[in-house]
């Protein structure tokens, strides 16, 4: 039915097949939409959050997301910006990933700004962080850079649309997209330098709370060394995540859509830049308990109260930080696909824990001696959004693999054969 | 973040001069790309392209 | 971002008594009348009601016969060096050079919720809920301070509308300074055991500038570096060190 659609020589699912798989991601998009229908029209006490937690699982989810997105800035960073020299011979490889970066970025940035949308107790005053812009709040900087990066995202994302086979049969349509994607290093090293402050301002917004230790840090000029650690970890998962959601697409098309080779690329550039995130993170944790804990009269161990026990920080820096470091730098273990996979999940769920402990547990810690140490559970409504945002992600992804030719390297991989058939490119079907 | 607006102040802070000159020029590098498509685009329409393939406006993207 | 001129400029702060604190809330209360402090429906939620001063009532943690209590109200420290303004994203807080309190601007406000992460006092509420005054409680509403809306922060300004009053009648008299009767919160009005005392912190014809010289006045979190306006005093050492983090042997009791 929506042959006409489907981009050149790939195979896709009947439309029913899609329409029910979808249909499962759109019920979690409806939770999502009545539980910001009901925070928009109740307020804020739809949520479990109160003055002791005042950022709750969107922040976290949000942080985590424009984590995870970070593949997309630092793939087309990698490809178009410096791949043509240093990087030459994975040229072929990076251009193979660099679409399907670009749609998960595009989905983390539109899903992470649309709940910052929600998380707001006035949303219709969004606009004031860019009028009465504060310039030396790392929040409003945050937010200049990720609304600009998701316009940037979603310039690199138009030409993939428009080269959607339909599409690409208007004249204008083709040329612009062509046009956009010739000047696609342009925006990609715009993404590149909006991305790299946005990350590491995200850092810095916890990193300037001096009012507490858990997560004050010192730094480089006006820049906590959180700043330079959210960059790190963002590269870090990026790629891992990227793989991850590609190696997801292999096994549920059941479809080879990118080279082995690519793969381990990707785990490499992620276990290197993992391992070396790991190391800086033991220094800044120690220079921490060293430094900020004892002159805020504390002891490192005041900060890890159940159930926020120690359990976190080994889980984050050893289990989810160590071990998939481990396994992603060293080839014997990256040639195995299981490894490979686990070490790329590790990678992920280790950041994402990592932007956890720093929302949550910054906010759980009395400081205050004499201040009740608090814990948090989210509300339907606040899991509602970040599944809503979840399913949105994953319908927006199979969208644009069904009908964009978001992996290159697939009709190659799988060529296709329909007994004698040939789709031709008005969608018109021959028979030889 | 316009400097109509009300509390817009032009004193000499290093914050506001850094910040405000990087995303102006970052908002304009951005809306320098989608010019250009957009030009290029209808000039490519119109069928006079060729006349631009010697410019040096396609110089710096010829880079890469 | 400290205040321009700590050393000789206006700076109202408060000295509060906590051996005369005996915790009976009537401060809370002339607060909240005095600034139209909403109430809300479950107004026993206490990790979402609205209340711009907090008693805490610590202890020394010691059994029956030894056990001590003690009362602390907790207003806005008004900090020097407040963490909660340079972190708002669209300038809806500023801390005034001229008084050296924090003031927050509600309909600018967008109700990130940064503010509160930064403020380690949690003096700052955000409004979960629809404002409301049940039961006749609009019409007792102050025409002086402006209610707050849905999701947005608000604080404890030391009854800024108070000084506006105290300025304008001075204004009218001829006077440049305001005397030290002239403006005080309604806190320090209202509180029967006179525990709490208001006034410029630089100025030697105030009261306060005295008291907070006394060894036993100290502040809360001060090592934190925030330099709260609120000072404290106790001549009990239990209650000077839970006030701050101290490391083993650090906390040295006072004579």
């Amino acid at each position: 039915m929506d042959l006409a659609l489907i981009p050149n020589g790939v195979q896709r699912c009947s439309l029913k097949t899609f329409t029910s798989w979808a249909v499962l991601w759109i019920v979690l998009i409806v939770w999502g939409l009545v539980s910001a229908f009901l925070v928009f029209w109740k307020g804020l006490n739809q949520t479990n959050m109160n003055h002791y937690f005042a950022f709750g699982l969107w922040i976290v989810f949000d942080l985590s997301l424009i984590a995870l997105g970070a593949g997309a800035f630092f793939t087309g960073f990698l490809t178009h910006i410096i791949g043509g020299i240093f990087l030459y011979p994975f040229r072929d490889n990076l251009r193979a990933v660099v679409n399907a970066a670009v749609v998960i970025g595009f989905i983390c940035y539109s899903a992470a700004i649309a709940m910052l949308g929600v998380d707001i107790g006035q949303p219709i005053r969004g606009w004031f962080i860019f009028w009465h812009a504060n310039v030396h709040s790392m929040l409003t900087e945050v937010s200049f850079c990720i609304t600009a990066y998701l316009g940037v995202l979603t310039i690199e994302y138009l030409p993939l649309i428009l080269s959607n086979r339909k599409l690409k049969q208007v004249p204008e349509f083709n040329i612009f997209g062509n046009t956009l994607h010739h000047i696609v290093a342009l925006f990609a090293a715009v993404g590149t330098f909006l991305s790299f402050f946005h990350q590491g301002s995200l850092g810095g917004m916890f990193g300037v709370l001096f009012g507490r230790p858990f997560a004050f840090r010192e730094g480089f000029f006006i820049w906590p060394w959180t700043f330079f650690l959210f960059i790190h970890s963002s590269i870090a998962a990026g790629p891992a995540f990227t793989l991850l959601c590609i190696w997801v697409a292999q096994k549920a098309t059941g479809k080879q859509l990118v080279t082995r080779d690519t793969f381990t690329l990707l785990a490499k550039i992620s276990g290197w830049l993992l391992a070396t995130y790991m190391i800086a993170k033991i220094a800044d944790t120690i220079g921490w308990a060293y430094g900020v804990v004892p002159r805020a009269g504390l002891s490192f161990m005041d900060f890890f109260q159940a159930p926020y026990g120690v359990w976190l920080i080994i889980a984050e820096i050893g289990i989810f930080g160590i071990i998939p470091a481990i396994i992603l730098i060293t080839p014997k273990y990256r040639e195995r696909e299981n490894l490979l996979v686990i070490g790329a999940l590790m990678n992920v769920i280790g950041i994402v824990l990592n932007r956890f402990i720093v929302t949550i547990q910054t906010l759980a810690i009395p400081v205050m001696p004499f201040d009740r140490f608090m814990t948090y559970f989210p509300t339907w409504q606040e899991w509602g959004i970040a599944f809503g945002s979840i399913g949105y992600g994953i319908l927006i992804f199979s969208l644009s693999y069904r009908y964009l030719p978001m992996f290159p390297q697939e009709p190659e991989l799988n060529p296709v054969e329909v007994l004698g058939t040939v789709v031709t490119d008005s969608g018109a079907i021959k028979r030889s | 973040m316009f400097p109509f607006v009300f509390e817009w102040s032009w004193q000499l802070d290093w914050g506001r001069i850094v910040f405000m000159g990087l995303l102006y020029m970052v908002l304009g590098a951005i809306s320098l790309g989608m010019l250009y498509a957009f030009v290029m685009t209808w000039l490519k329409l119109t069928g006079r392209d060729k006349l631009y393939e010697r410019l040096w406006l396609r110089f710096p993207f010829t880079l890469w | 971002m400290k205040s321009k001129d700590n050393a000789t400029g206006t700076r109202y702060g408060m000295v509060v008594d906590l051996d005369k604190c005996i915790g009976c809330g009537v401060c809370v209360v002339a607060c909240s009348s005095e600034n139209n402090v909403s109430v809300l429906y479950d107004e026993s939620d206490k990790t979402r009601n609205i209340s711009w001063l907090k008693i805490y009532r610590i202890t020394n943690g010691k059994g029956f016969p030894e056990t001590e209590a003690v009362y602390l109200p907790r207003p806005c420290m008004q900090c020097d060096n407040p963490p909660c303004v340079p972190v708002c994203p669209a300038t809806a807080t500023r801390q005034d050079p001229n008084t050296g309190t924090v003031s927050q601007i509600y309909t600018r406000c967008i109700g990130c919720r940064y503010c509160m992460a930064a403020c380690p006092y949690h003096a700052r509420d955000f409004n979960w809920y629809d404002p409301s005054f049940p039961n006749g409680m609009d019409r007792y509403l102050s025409p002086e301070v402006s209610p707050r809306m849905r999701g947005v922060v608000e604080k404890c300004t030391f009854c800024h509308h108070r000084l506006m009053r105290a300025k304008a009648k001075a204004y009218a008299e001829g006077r440049r300074d305001i005397a030290q009767d002239e403006y005080i919160p309604a806190c320090v009005e209202a509180c029967p055991t006179k525990a709490i005392t208001f006034g410029d912190l630089n100025n030697p014809k105030h009261e306060v500038s005295a008291l907070i010289k006394s060894p036993y006045s100290f502040r809360l979190l001060e090592r934190l570096g925030t330099e709260p306006k609120v000072y404290y005093l106790s001549t009990k050492d239990w209650v000077r060190r839970m006030a701050d983090n101290y490391l083993e042997g650090e906390f040295i009791d006072r004579p």
